[in-house]
């Protein structure tokens, strides 16, 4: 192909649309790192936390429980039958958390001194060093998880020998420690019970996290499978598609059965804090839509769906469930939090620009790591054992 | 070592169901340090208060934080709204209407420098220390900038400094630690207190004379000193003549320290892993072993041929 033909070849519109954002949201971004967070953030001294931590720390990580959740099902659970979502959802988990932390340091006053919790000075009383720590170790996890991918494309056979060994091991830890942040990240609201409103707020918060990180995994691996069976069909190659639709609602089963769970803690939540009476206020129907619209809804969608074997249904729904999930998060660390402050808090075009840019670059890589590896398709040099 | 399916069940079960009902409050007593009668603290009485705002201007210059001059302190037009505390303001004092009598209260806010301080325990890189004499300090050198320690505080009182591109630091007031740690001195707000609202002294002492004070004088105070317990106890201390909550000091904050919310999560989230990665560790072995099994029955001309989706 000559250079002219690959030229045009590119010019396509979700291209055009990801340049188009890239070109707005690059100097945003350089613009933050320079003038600092006054300029570019509605952030305030009552109200530190905005979009950055809510959508690209929160939403980013619990959407980022795919990789984790058909691991441990390939792995300790034996379910061979996930070999076909395994890499896909790696790959998400990998750039969901790498992403996150890139999203992170536009957060942080001083993005320069990331590595200091590991390696200056220690806070051990803090959840947010355990998360730290844990972001660390398993964005390693992941790489190891990911890298036989990498050594297939470079062709190095001994390596991917190794990171195939490795791989289980490494998806043991990974259980362990995913576990801890995904909780983790709702423990750090358990400081602020004077801040959350009540009906968000209560000891439950890191149960709540890890209950819906693992329902996210599962409808994000729906939801990413039936994306890139379509967008990169030429790739899947021969794939069983009624294998594929019955996979699909195995995990709707379980997604289904989690919400359920969730649902009940969620009202347990409410009822032994005996805050029941909140439910019929403003903010009482905002959480009554989270739960009973986001929640159980899609329980019933998902049950329905496996009964009939109502796939198409199963996939609508799964695409539901992370709208609900993304809107967990925002309330909990943006609209419910502080709700009786003076001063609320709306993003400012320049926080929401620098957030739809990082995901932008995190699609594109998908995208570019996609085209090149054997993530959706077993390397043909190698056996298909990983 | 013969660790069943059941076993595993019955621990995983027990462990999460301590970490989820389990009351942490009685597991963590031990390693809290009991508030030192050494500790300073202020007494402030808000029936005292003129208003005059010295204190403010006497921080303001002990602290080397922009300044006004003295007389300009005077007005009166900064009372139309409450103010809070900024990264040039350590101190600011406000104004409530006391609806009964219609006269002002004025009220003095700054760091309370909490017993068991919110803003130490939320800091992943330990910025924060509360010291022997009392006072919450903050160590802008090793500070990544996360302003966690802002969403820990119950008061509210940590501010960043937002327009400081490449070294933003956390501010607070410091309780003047330079000054308290020299024998004789007290914080500059003190010292310039012409109504003998603030009071410096032991912490002990102050909640003993604040109870004097309102035995003395059931009519005019509440019978409550704010932050005896709030929050595990403060080192700054308010008398007053209305109820807390309409002078702009939270009396919904509870009595448990805030660092107790986490150090719990914190105590489970550790035993669980620990307790939790042997049985995964084992169901590693378990599950390479399979694999094996698996790989050796395979022929392989059939391993080449196995395509997506068809694997049972």
């Amino acid at each position: 192909m000559s250079f002219k033909d690959y030229v045009r070849s590119n010019l396509t519109i979700p291209n055009a649309a990801a340049a188009a954002i890239l070109t707005v949201s690059v100097p945003v971004m350089i613009y933050r790192f320079l003038y600092g967070l006054g300029p570019s953030t509605n952030l305030s001294d009552t109200n530190p936390w905005g979009i950055w931590i809510g959508v690209d720390v929160l939403c980013g990580i619990a959407l980022a429980a795919g990789g984790l959740v058909i691991g441990t099902a390939y792995h300790l659970f034996g379910m061979r039958q996930f070999h076909h979502f395994l890499r896909p959802a790696i790959l998400t988990s990998l750039l969901g958390y790498l992403f996150s932390v890139f999203g992170l340091l536009f957060d942080l006053g001083r993005y320069y001194r990331l590595p200091y919790p590991m390696v200056v000075s220690f806070g051990l009383s803090s959840i947010m060093f355990l998360i730290a720590w844990h972001f660390a170790l398993y964005i390693l996890v992941l790489l190891v998880e990911w890298s036989p991918a990498f050594f297939e494309w470079i062709n190095r056979k001994t390596l991917r020998t190794w990171a195939n060994k490795l791989a289980i091991w490494a998806t043991i830890f990974g259980v362990i420690i995913a576990g801890g942040h995904q909780s983790a990240l709702g423990a750090l609201f358990l400081v602020a019970p004077g801040k959350l409103h009540p009906l968000w707020y209560s000891e439950l918060l890191p149960v709540f996290y890890l209950v819906s990180a693992i329902i996210a995994g599962l409808a994000i691996v729906i939801f990413e499978s039936t994306l890139t069976h379509k967008i990169f069909r030429r790739q899947v190659g021969n794939f069983d598609p009624a294998e594929f639709d019955r996979l699909t609602l195995n995990l709707a089963k379980g997604a289904s059965a989690a919400l359920f769970t969730y649902f009940c803690l969620k009202v347990f939540g409410v009822v032994h804090t005996h805050n029941v009476t909140l439910l019929f206020t403003p903010y009482g129907y905002w959480f009554l839509l989270e739960i009973l619209g986001f929640v159980l809804l899609p329980a019933f969608l998902l049950a329905t769906g496996v009964r009939y074997k109502n796939v198409r249904l199963a996939r609508w729904t799964a695409f539901l469930v992370v709208i609900g999930i993304i809107l967990n998060r925002i309330n909990t660390s943006v609209i419910a939090f502080n709700w009786n402050a003076p001063v609320r808090y709306y993003p400012h075009w320049m926080e929401i620009t620098i957030t739809v840019g990082i995901i932008t670059m995190e699609v594109l890589a998908f995208r570019w790591i996609v085209n090149r590896m054997a993530i959706l398709y077993d390397h043909p040099d190698y056996e298909s054992s990983h | 070592m013969g660790l069943s399916r059941r076993d595993f069940l019955k621990w995983t079960a027990a462990v999460t169901g301590t970490a989820i009902v389990g009351r942490r409050d009685k597991a963590v007593a031990e390693d809290v340090p009991r508030p030192s009668p050494e500790r300073y603290g202020v007494l402030v009485d808000t029936t005292l208060c003129i208003g005059c705002r010295k204190c403010e201007w006497a921080c303001n210059e002990w602290n080397k934080n922009p300044n006004q001059t003295f007389k300009s302190f005077e007005g009166k037009s900064v009372f139309n709204t409450v103010r809070r505390t900024h990264a040039h303001n350590f101190t600011v004092v406000n104004r409530f209407i006391n609806p009964e009598t219609s006269t002002p209260v004025y009220v003095k806010r700054q760091c309370m420098h909490c017993e068991e301080p919110g803003c130490q325990s939320a800091c992943f890189v330990d910025a924060f220390k509360k010291t022997g004499k009392g006072a919450v300090i903050y160590n802008a050198d090793v500070c990544v900038g996360c302003r966690y320690c802002m969403v820990a505080c119950p008061f509210d009182i940590p501010a960043y400094e937002y327009y400081e591109p490449l070294t933003p630091r956390i501010t607070k007031c410091t309780f003047c630690f330079d000054r308290i740690s020299k024998e004789g001195q007290v914080p500059a707000c003190v010292q310039i207190c012409p109504a003998e609202t603030l009071r410096f002294g032991k912490r002990n002492e102050l909640i003993n004379l604040a109870h004097e004070r309102i035995r003395n004088n059931r009519r005019k105070y509440i019978d409550h000193v704010y932050g005896e317990h709030e929050v595990g106890g403060t080192s700054w201390l308010y008398l007053s003549s209305m109820p807390f909550e309409d002078i702009g000091l939270r009396t919904d904050i509870g009595e448990k320290p805030i660092p107790n919310a986490s150090k719990g999560f914190l105590f489970m989230t550790k035993l669980f892993e620990i307790v939790a990665a042997w049985p995964l560790v084992f169901g590693a072995f378990y599950a390479i072993s399979k694999m094996k099994q698996g790989n050796s029955r395979k022929t392989p001309p059939e391993a080449e041929k196995e395509g997506h989706g068809k694997k049972s």
